[in-house]
């Protein structure tokens, strides 16, 4: 099997997220960053269908040349290659990013042979675009679902369930095919000391691929006015169990 | 026109088509356009239909809607039903394409969008149309699953692609109701066949009852409940008020309880009545997933933490002891 991630790296806050004075971006001065929970997942499974069925694993992304940090961590869980589009950081519209991903995606086929899957996030932690998979498989010509929380390979399909209000959905799928992966589809290990040193190693493949704008266009980020709560302290300790059960009788809940 | 695609789910409609006409209804009056509304595929027999579904259409607003069925759509399959939206634009050159923001509704209105060649704003929270001369859309959408907001703009030749955030509105219906139904048009789109291929295939039936999306109650727990079998109590308060256990991704990330269980932005968004949390510092990506909740109660040993802060109730003090008290109360009142 060849197993594609495309990830993205994003900000990784904690209990607030500020903006920069520009507005188009998030201030990540003093915040470290991460891969995209749903992607780290895609990430994960990839790498758990290669132990089982062989096969090996590429991490694609776009950003800046710090982004190599993510497909860096992508080698120390498992990943065997690593390709970098370079950009100078801005934020890409969902319709360009998709294009240049696309346009990777095709060198890389062409090079490599095709994927026979390719697994997307369902959606960035950021910007939260929700189409940039769809997009580019729609290029590609290649089927893809979202939403997806389990996989199970056989031969050259694909079982995917996804989860609806008390149940889940099962898509059956031909390879080569595409999924939208959410978190909660597996548990992402941690990396090993010998990941890490082998992930020093990774040659990671840089591409410029500039692509055309899509008419999406962000003019200015900001924080959504706070309703400052007055919180009422019911008390200290195992004491104020009285006053909480006050609280949910008055709330009709018991 | 605006033209709103209803999300139902094999002939019932949901609560996120109703919400999709509300937040519709609003846009359709700044665009000086009529809302019109589409049901892709005729869903389950033993369901309402589309028919019913035209009706409440019509209560919620729409003043023509399209029922647009074919072989292939005989459940939900995003790219058929992107293809079916890609379609009817084609054919009805609305000025604009509404959907709620849901998991589906994001995903049929980006398959219509590349279909379409058209650009695509997903979860916006409100929407301006061009004016005079402006060529261009503005919106505010949401980032970080709501913790920040953007301002943008759209433009494009065609007709705007959008997406309202999920539970932007409350849904309502029109008041005083409509005095007929809207007349309802049929729409054979005669889909390519291949596009079966990404229709759902079975469907798997787990939980009947209560789920967390939908309980009253959420008795939610962080890092601060220290291990799987800290859970216990937990469990035991949200039995005794009919509710379930939620929890943080540092939980899930421990292996402690199951993702399902996980509030948060890439976990369940919740909207209980109240919402007890306890050993929750508050983190954005839990925040987000509970910040639909009618009330929260935080139960920390740190008076500063966020979850406290932003709180209606807080109880300073160890949850170990906190939460059986509570229980131990309830149980007393009800002797």
């Amino acid at each position: 099997m060849r197993i594609l991630c495309c990830v993205k790296r994003v900000p990784a806050p904690g209990a607030r997220i500020n903006v920069t004075a520009d507005g188009l971006a998030v201030d990540a001065a003093h915040l470290g960053f991460t891969t995209s929970p749903h992607e780290e997942c895609g990430v994960e499974e990839a790498v758990q269908i290669t132990e089982r069925t062989g096969g090996e694993v590429t991490v694609l992304t776009l950003g800046p040349a710090e982004a190599a940090e993510q497909l860096r961590y992508a080698a120390s869980v498992g990943a065997h290659h690593g390709v970098l589009i370079q950009t100078d950081g801005a934020a890409w519209d969902p319709e360009r990013t998709a294009r240049a991903l696309t346009a990777a995606i095709e060198a890389l086929e062409e090079s490599g042979g095709p994927f026979d899957l390719i697994l997307f996030g369902n959606e960035s932690a950021d910007s939260g675009g929700f189409q940039v998979g769809v997009r580019v498989c729609y290029s590609l010509g290649r089927p893809i679902v979202n939403g997806i929380k389990g996989i199970e390979i056989n031969g050259s399909t694909l079982r995917a369930r996804r989860e609806i209000d008390g149940g889940f959905e099962v898509y059956e799928l031909a390879m080569p095919a595409a999924l939208g992966v959410k978190e909660g589809i597996n548990l992402p290990r941690y990396p090993t000391m010998r990941g890490r040193l082998a992930s020093k190693k990774l040659a990671i493949t840089t591409m410029e691929i500039d692509a055309e704008a899509g008419g999406q266009a962000l003019v200015r980020l900001h924080r959504p006015a706070e309703t400052l709560s007055q919180t009422t302290i019911l008390g200290h300790g195992p004491e104020a169990a009285p006053a909480v059960v006050d609280v949910l009788e008055e709330l009709g809940v018991l | 026109m605006l033209l709103v695609v209803l999300e139902h789910d094999r002939g019932t409609l949901g609560e996120a088509g109703r919400e999709a006409l509300t937040f519709g209804r609003t846009l359709a009056a700044k665009m000086g356009a009529e809302m019109h509304a589409a049901v892709i595929g005729a869903g389950a027999p033993e369901a309402a239909g589309p028919d019913a579904i035209a009706a409440e259409a019509g209560d919620h607003g729409a003043v023509r809607v399209y029922t647009v069925d074919d072989g292939v759509l005989s459940d939900f399959g995003p790219e058929a039903w992107g293809e079916s939206i890609a379609r009817v634009t084609g054919l009805l050159a609305p000025d604009a394409v509404l959907a709620c923001g849901s998991e589906r509704g994001n995903e049929v209105i980006a398959q219509a969008a590349v279909r379409l060649d058209a650009p695509m704003v997903a979860n916006c929270t409100d929407i301006t149309p061009p004016g005079g001369d402006g060529a261009e859309w503005s919106m505010i959408r949401v980032q970080w699953g709501g913790s920040l907001l953007e301002d943008a703009t759209l433009s494009t030749a065609g007709p705007a692609l959008l997406t309202c955030a999920l539970h932007t509105v409350a849904s309502s219906p029109v008041k005083p109701p409509p005095s007929a139904p809207p007349p309802v048009e049929a729409i054979d789109v005669d889909l390519p066949p291949e596009l079966a291929r990404t229709v759902v295939k079975e469907r798997v039936v787990l939980e009947a009852g209560v789920t967390l999306p939908t309980a009253p109650v959420v008795v939610g727990g962080g890092r601060g409940v220290g291990s799987a079998e800290g859970f216990a109590p937990l469990e035991e308060l949200a039995e005794l008020l009919g509710g379930r256990v939620g929890c943080s991704r540092a939980v899930t990330n421990n292996g402690w309880r199951p993702h399902s269980d996980q509030v948060g932005q890439t976990g369940t968004r919740i909207a209980p009545e109240i919402y007890i949390a306890s050993g929750i510092s508050g983190a954005i990506q839990h925040w987000v997933g509970a910040m639909g909740s009618k009330h929260i109660l935080a139960v920390n040993i740190d008076p500063e933490a966020n979850m406290v802060v932003k709180a209606d109730w807080a109880v300073i003090g160890d949850l170990h002891q906190v939460i059986p008290a509570i229980s131990a109360e309830i149980r007393r009142r009800w002797s």
